[in-house]
């Protein structure tokens, strides 16, 4: 079975790096992984997005275009994804963000005002990671041992101070 | 072997490291730019040399003054770069240099786009530059291929005295999955090689690197035996994996990134009952003409899609020999196909 | 007394050169110094497109043909591999100042250690006489017949006065070959220029003011006449860069 994710929201919002702890928490338990970015002129401010597939067989097309897990962190992204989730999946939405609410019943929508909550816990910037700790804890995609591996390869050996702040981020979420 | 998680850009400039590769010379654009900072951080590391040119023309000439010295070198582009190589390209034929040139494939004709494309098969097959010449083309489909088809390419590269291609797409240089790689290699001792040139030490004739014949003769000659080389090639290294093929009345045939997407088509109209199997070359040049013959044993029709209006499926038909109808689809100008739109497709070719 | 003999690093055959073309006198200063300097086992040259094509065959060390202009890049590859080889360029004024601006500014901005022999008979020998970059105002060439319009045509290009600019240039230094002293000057400033890349002290260019009495439609000794009449107040012999790249 594909589990396919799609992260969506603006350059500078850690979009890709919220891809990127998925792909480890599936490379770390032994299943195969791909992560594709959008990419173009935009690197800082401009939409951004990232595909995610984690499988226990090959993975074919690593292009999510319906995905079972959406996370959206503006309202464009948003707009634009929100009615791509499958049947029975998940979204997980930046309220402090987006003050849209999904009316489709065959979707499960949680809202999160992760950027406040960061705001307020002073972990500023780590809205990506709060809304991951939702996902965690929603989907039991990962336990916390694997996740604070995830996080360790994730974070570049010159931040490892991060490493703890991730984990407070991925808590909050969960407590949310 | 450890697996860890690289960018497909990434995977194949380490995998050229560990092949000995130890030259690299290149110039900025998008998509390949992680092939160009990887070398620039890890070249010097490594006791090698990397060179920011300033131009794509500029990089492949120093690759051709490089390779001549006899010493593996490599340089990495994207389509309107490939385009500026090509030039080189024909030189280093022409004076059976062996290098690896890089294509990560972005939408063109023109500037085109930056998203991922495979608009370049006719110019990766049929024309890397003028004169009577043939290039070796991979084409990997994941980035574990990205790493091995990059150890082989420079194999082959030796073996046979020439350039080889690797074509990528954007999707591929840009995506990131688990690779692992092999031992590293001893890096080719320098200057081993009988015909470089590099200084003839007052102890051998001189060398002279060259693609210049102004006798007829002497040029045709020399051709036909490159051609004698290049049949080998087609013998030895045309290579393909078909997936399902027993049995099917479909084929879908695909390279590259186009082939997982292709896949998951497959599996779709599969669990539609629509008896489909799959067909990849894994080289493009030489084309895998008698795998594919044998894959497609049941088929009564065969699809080909790539991100391009068409371009491998005439050899695809030239492969079949026009025995098989051959269908065609295809999204263009930076447009990843997704497995609905081809198994939409596949069902069509079901219909009378 | 010495004995006028053929330089080692010289091949002991015909040029393809038309009667009265200075090439072979700079061929013949070159191998002299490569000759003296014991180097010839260690030396690499590169050919242009253009008149000296087929140099390849006229030089007893190791030799590789380049494509229009790219002989500084093709240069820079060498070098790198191999940087304990002596390595030369020889390029045409078309060659090196129109499709090759872009590798020799940037091999000289890299400060490769490499050396440059730029030749400047300001014109396009081997394609039957066009305009170059170098041709001076007033020229009539095969693609200029009424002479070098600066209007339309734009302006020649001091390539010399160009490089010493450029901080990774060792020796920028202009000669002529219409004597015996500019010769000897000739050969001394080829030397400079190798001992320069030995020391790994930087990039070395030495333009020559050459004749094409073909294209120029003059005899030999009428053309060392224009030479001096009409290249070299546009053209100053003399060093315009000389010291270890900064």
């Amino acid at each position: 079975m594909t589990r396919e994710f799609l992260i969506a929201g603006f350059g500078g919002q850690g979009i890709l790096f919220v891809g990127k702890l998925l792909s480890y928490i599936g490379l770390i338990d032994g299943k195969e992984v791909s992560w594709l970015p959008s990419y173009g002129p935009a690197m800082r401010g401009g939409t951004c997005n990232c595909s995610v597939c984690i499988s226990g067989s090959p993975i074919g097309s690593p292009l999510v275009v319906n995905p079972d897990i959406l996370i959206v962190m503006n309202t464009p992204s948003y707009d634009k994804f929100i009615g791509a989730v499958k049947k029975g999946g998940k979204a997980f939405v930046d309220s402090s963000l987006v003050d849209k609410r999904s009316e489709n019943p065959d979707i499960e929508c949680h809202y999160i005002p992760a950027t406040n909550l960061a705001h307020d816990n002073e972990i500023k910037g780590m809205a990506n990671i709060i809304l991951l700790g939702k996902l965690i804890k929603e989907t039991g995609l990962a336990g916390l041992e694997t996740v604070r591996k995830a996080v360790e390869k994730s974070v570049s050996a010159g931040k490892a101070g991060l490493i703890e702040a991730n984990m407070r981020a991925i808590e909050i979420g969960a407590a949310n | 072997m450890e697996r860890s998680l690289m960018k497909g850009n990434e995977a194949l400039a380490e995998a050229a490291i560990r092949a000995g590769c130890a030259h690299y010379f290149g110039y900025p654009i998008t998509p390949q730019n992680e092939i160009t900072a990887y070398m620039s951080k890890r070249l010097p590391k490594v006791g090698g040399v990397f060179i920011q040119a300033e131009s794509e023309i500029g990089a492949i000439n120093m690759v051709y003054g490089c390779a001549a010295t006899g010493t593996r070198c490599m340089t990495s582009s994207s389509s309107p770069g490939i385009s500026l190589k090509t030039e080189g390209i024909s030189y280093l034929a022409g004076a059976d240099l062996p290098c690896v040139i890089v294509n990560v494939q972005r939408g063109g004709p023109g500037l085109g786009s930056i998203q991922p494309s495979q608009a370049d098969y006719w110019q990766a097959t049929r024309a890397l530059g003028h004169g009577d010449l043939r290039i070796p083309v991979f084409a990997p489909s994941t980035v574990q291929e990205m790493a091995d088809m990059t150890g082989k390419a420079f194999d082959l590269a030796d073996e046979y005295r020439t350039p080889v291609m690797i074509l990528a797409d954007g999707l591929l240089g840009q995506m990131m999955e688990p690779v692992s790689f092999p031992e590293e290699k001893a890096p080719a001792a320098r200057g081993e090689k009988a015909w470089a040139a590099n200084g003839h030490g007052n102890a051998r004739p001189k060398n002279i690197v060259n693609s210049l014949y102004l006798q007829p003769e002497k040029l045709e000659q020399n051709i036909k035996e490159r051609f004698v080389r290049y049949g080998e090639i087609e013998k030895k290294y045309a290579d393909a994996v078909s997936d399902n093929a027993d049995g099917a009345d479909i084929i879908v045939a695909a390279y590259g990134s186009t082939a997982r997407i292709a896949r998951s088509a497959a599996d779709m109209a599969r669990a539609a009952g629509i008896k489909t199997g799959t067909f990849r070359p894994l080289t493009l040049y030489p084309f895998p003409e008698k795998a594919l013959r044998e894959a497609c044993a049941s088929a009564k029709k065969v699809l080909v899609t790539e991100m391009s209006m068409g371009q491998m499926v005439d050899d695809v038909k030239l492969a079949l020999e026009c025995k098989l109808p051959v269908e065609f689809f295809g999204r263009t100008g930076g447009f990843v196909p997704a497995p609905s739109e081809i198994f939409e497709k596949i069902k069509s070719m079901t219909e009378v | 007394m010495p004995k006028f003999t053929r330089p080692r690093a010289l091949a002991d055959t015909e040029t393809h050169y038309c009667p009265g073309c200075t090439h072979g006198i700079i061929h013949r200063v070159i191998a002299e110094v490569i000759d003296e300097m014991g180097a010839q086992g260690e030396t690499v040259g590169i050919c242009p497109v253009g008149c000296s094509v087929l140099a390849y065959d006229y030089f007893n060390c190791d030799m590789i043909e380049a494509s229009h202009g790219r002989s500084p890049a093709v240069a820079t590859g060498v070098k790198r591999a191999r940087p304990d080889r002596l390595v030369f360029t020889y390029q045409g004024d078309g060659d090196l100042a129109a499709i090759g601006i872009a590798e020799i500014i940037h091999a000289a901005a890299r400060g490769e250690n490499i050396t440059a022999i730029f030749v400047n008979n300001t014109t396009y020998g081997m394609t039957g006489g066009q305009m170059a970059p170098t041709t001076l105002p007033g020229q009539v060439t095969q693609t200029s017949p009424y002479g070098r319009n600066t209007a339309t045509d734009g302006f020649p290009l001091r390539i010399c006065e160009i490089m010493a600019q450029i901080d990774g240039v060792a020796l920028a230094e202009r000669v002529a070959v219409i004597d015996p002293k500019s010769v000897s000057t000739a050969k001394k400033a080829v030397r400079k220029g190798f001992e320069f890349q030995k020391n790994k002290q930087g990039f070395s260019i030495i333009e020559v003011l050459s004749t094409c009495p073909t294209n120029w439609g003059l005899t030999p000794l009428k053309s060392i006449e224009r030479l001096k009449n009409d290249m070299l107040p546009y053209y100053p012999t003399g060093v315009y860069r000389e010291g270890a790249a900064r």
